[in-house]
């Protein structure tokens, strides 16, 4: 019997180690594993090196006409998208006008960042936004500062999408807070108002709010008083947001230890200072991520406005997929807006995420 | 000490007092005058706005109009309608085909969701990545859009009637939608159907039978095998009893179109993928939370008490997962009833776009939208009684 002496160590198998060992454990430890990931790979296999030869190895990327892409591509036709793409992004704006919704793009954008920054936490924050949105009004509509005017039925494209979706969560921000505390209240008649908004909101589909706006609302106006569709279409998005917002808000007042509120009133506070000072900063802090959720969620339903035919980014698409000198493009102008969405989408819920984790201070519950 | 009357009792509340500002609850209900006086100041106003627009546009009110003869067709329909029925079997037949839709969509959702949710969590690399990038790209996409492209891939994209996909013998993919095979049994598939619901009630009494047998005497009963021989064994005995038929209705093209088997038309295939593979995204999310809310020392005790994996699935981590899955998948089934009114954007004759052509026949906005609110009002009330029901039947039992 001899025993191993130190130079004669043994080394682990070779098939525990190493990107062998990785494999094993992680691609074929069993035999269901390994049916499941041979399965997968056949799937990966059987669509996406189709998918790749489709949109990029065979695509054409630039093409004078549409029968030309088509004949010679075996693949996509981006040159449709790069044909349409002063349409799909600003919809019926006036062609030599585009760098103004441009320019709003880039507001918004810039305003989104510098939002996300910390640093920029203030309350200087909200006058820059309002400086911001001005700029954005001056913009769209012109007629001052030597702008041509243009009436907001010729807005569309992506601008209108941002429009939509920034003014609607600015408004119904605020209007869900009060809602939600509506709804805490001890008073009987405003928490049932609050209550009974809430769940009608809920209850019924954003496309029966958006008829309603604009096929009821002119009802029950006085006569020769008329708001235009965009701003009918805006108050609806506001008033769908506001409830949903509002039970996330309602959720973090609901999650704040009871102790805060008796020690705000123990402290002698006012209903308004108690509230301002002391609750809904802990609570708002409590519900970021899911309040993120939330604006995504009103982010990508802004496009349901297509359906009272306002051209927004989605219908902007539309309407340049119907051109006769372009047909059956449809599958390219999809995946394009597609991106436009998920680059937006995915950069917010990736920083409601980041943001969640650098704000937890242990207390979570 | 007992001569100090007066101010020792209860403060006595004089008329003066009661209406005092400082008195929180004299101001509570000054407030909620005020806001009521303001809401209801509001309605009257919107309401007299409302009467004289209606008269001076001449536009009828009330729900007569659901009498009278609709004059349009719809393309599919569960029932029978023809453009001579009236609005309301028009609006009739529209709810029928948003429940369909829902309910059909409710159930694969379910199923495709939970086992994206489940793979998610698994220890194979490759197929947990796979599901994260699906989940990914499918929530962070507008779900119109997604409906969009469906219908385009369906309309555009596939072939023609005559050179319609062939996937699988008897499935036909093509602009016309997916036509598929059906059994043409004829009597015995009512024989069938009458098997699968005594099946389905022979199984859950004898679920009943071997609970209380258990509760007894201690001894288990093989549930699971009796159950899914009942429930497979009837229908069986159905067909059988039929004279075991095998005849198929496949389809066949004739001329630019198929005969034979069923389909399933375009714009219902696009909402149906569009509203499961959206949906699915969310479902697999809230169940993998679901079972990532189940410490591991759960399994790890009902393991070592010797119960099996399954046991241990069923028993232990399935019940304590369920609470927390219950309620946000309620939402998530309210959230299908409600997008499904977006098939009006791909033309699938719902009740929002029946209800739209209505209201665009008759003028009568009000009692349309009206209509519309209530139908999916009563859908939501209905799903939120079930899923609470449920919902308390596997709550947590505190003693």
């Amino acid at each position: 019997m001899t025993a191993p002496t130190a130079t004669t160590e043994l080394k682990p198998p070779a098939l525990s180690q190493g990107w062998l060992g990785w494999a094993r454990e992680n691609l074929f430890a069993g035999p269901l594993n390994t049916l499941l990931t041979i399965l997968t790979v056949w799937l990966l296999l059987a669509t996406v090196p189709a998918f790749i030869d489709w949109a990029l190895l065979k695509a054409v990327w630039s093409a004078p006409t549409a029968s030309v892409c088509r004949e010679a591509a075996g693949g996509a036709c981006w040159a449709f998208v790069y044909e349409k793409h002063r349409l799909i992004l600003f919809g019926l704006y006036p062609f030599e006008e585009h760098w103004r919704p441009m320019l709003v793009v880039v507001i918004f954008l810039a305003m989104i960042g510098l939002s996300c920054l910390r640093r920029f936490w203030t309350p200087w924050l909200a006058l820059y936004w309002i400086v911001a949105l001005t700029a954005v009004g001056i913009l769209m509509w012109g007629g001052v500062l030597g702008l041509t005017y243009v009436e907001n039925e010729r807005w569309g494209g992506l601008p209108l999408t941002l429009i939509l979706s920034v003014f609607g969560i600015a408004f119904a921000f605020p209007l869900s807070i009060l809602l939600a505390l509506g709804r805490r209240s001890n008073m009987p008649a405003i928490k049932a108002l609050c209550v009974i908004y809430i769940e009608l909101i809920r209850g019924v589909p954003l496309i029966s709010l958006l008829f309603m706006a604009s096929v009821m609302l002119p009802l029950f106006l006085p006569t020769g008083v008329n708001f235009d569709k965009l701003l009918r279409a805006q108050i609806a998005i506001i008033l769908f947001a506001a409830a949903y917002l509002a039970e996330v808000v309602r959720g973090g007042l609901q999650a704040l230890p009871k102790g805060q509120y008796e020690a705000a009133d123990a402290l002698g506070l006012s209903y308004w200072q108690k509230t301002g000072l002391i609750i809904l900063p802990q609570a708002l802090k409590l519900v970021i991520p899911p309040l993120v959720n939330t604006f995504i969620g009103i982010f990508k339903d802004t496009s349901l406005v297509v359906i009272i035919g306002l051209f927004d980014l989605l219908n902007s698409l539309k309407a340049s997929l119907v051109d006769p000198a372009w047909p059956g493009f449809s599958a390219e102008g999809y995946i394009a807006v597609s991106l436009i969405y998920f680059a937006l989408c995915y950069f917010m819920s990736k920083y409601s995420q980041a943001l969640e984790a650098r704000l937890a201070t242990g207390h979570k519950r | 000490m007992a001569t100090g009357t007066g101010n020792l009792g209860p403060p006595q509340r004089s008329a003066a007092s009661r209406l005092n500002w400082n008195d929180p609850s004299f101001r509570a209900i000054l407030y909620q005058i005020i806001v009521l006086g303001l809401v209801a100041l509001t309605v009257w106003y919107l309401v007299s706005n409302l009467q004289a627009n209606l008269k001076s546009r001449n536009i009828a009110t009330g729900f007569g109009f659901l009498g009278l003869e609709a004059g349009f067709g719809i393309s599919e329909s569960l029932v029978e309608y023809s453009p001579a029925s009236t609005y309301g079997r028009a609006v009739f037949v529209g709810i029928l085909n948003t429940l369909r839709v829902a309910v059909i969509g409710i159930i694969l959702a379910t199923i495709l969701g939970t086992i994206i949710g489940v793979l998610r969590l698994s220890k194979n690399w490759l197929i947990s990545k796979v599901c994260s990038a699906y989940v990914e790209t499918l929530r962070n996409l507008p779900l119109l859009l997604q409906l969009f492209f469906w219908y385009a891939i369906i309309t555009e994209t596939l072939p023609s009637a005559r050179q319609a996909l062939n996937p699988l013998p008897g499935i036909f993919l093509s602009q016309r939608g997916i036509n598929f095979p059906v059994p043409a049994f004829g009597i015995a598939f009512d024989l069938i159907l009458i098997g699968v619901a005594l099946g389905l009630i022979g199984a859950v009494a004898f679920r009943i039978w071997a609970q209380k047998r258990q509760d007894r005497t201690g001894q288990q009963s093989p549930v699971l095998l009796v159950a899914a021989g009942l429930i497979l064994g009837m229908p069986l005995l159905g067909w059988l009893l039929g004279g075991a038929p095998t005849e198929m209705s496949v389809p066949e093209l004739r001329g630019f179109n198929f005969r034979g088997g069923a389909s399933l038309s375009p714009e219902f295939a696009a909402l149906l993928i569009g509203l499961i593979a959206y949906t699915a995204a969310f479902i697999a999310e809230i169940v993998r939370s679901g079972i990532l809310a189940v410490t591991h020392g759960q399994t790890e005790a009902a393991l070592a008490l010797g119960l099996t994996r399954g046991q241990t699935l069923r028993l232990v981590v399935l019940p304590q997962a369920l609470r927390v899955i219950v309620p946000p998948m309620t939402s998530q089934y309210l959230n299908i009833t409600k997008n499904s009114s977006l098939a009006v954007a791909i033309g699938y004759p719902d009740v929002v776009s029946i209800a739209n052509t209505a209201i665009n026949q008759t003028g009568q906005a009000i009692e349309g939208i009206a209509l519309i609110m209530a139908v999916y009002l009563s859908i939501s009330l209905g799903i939120s009684l079930f899923m609470n029901w449920y919902n308390k039947h596997i709550a947590l039992v505190e003693r």
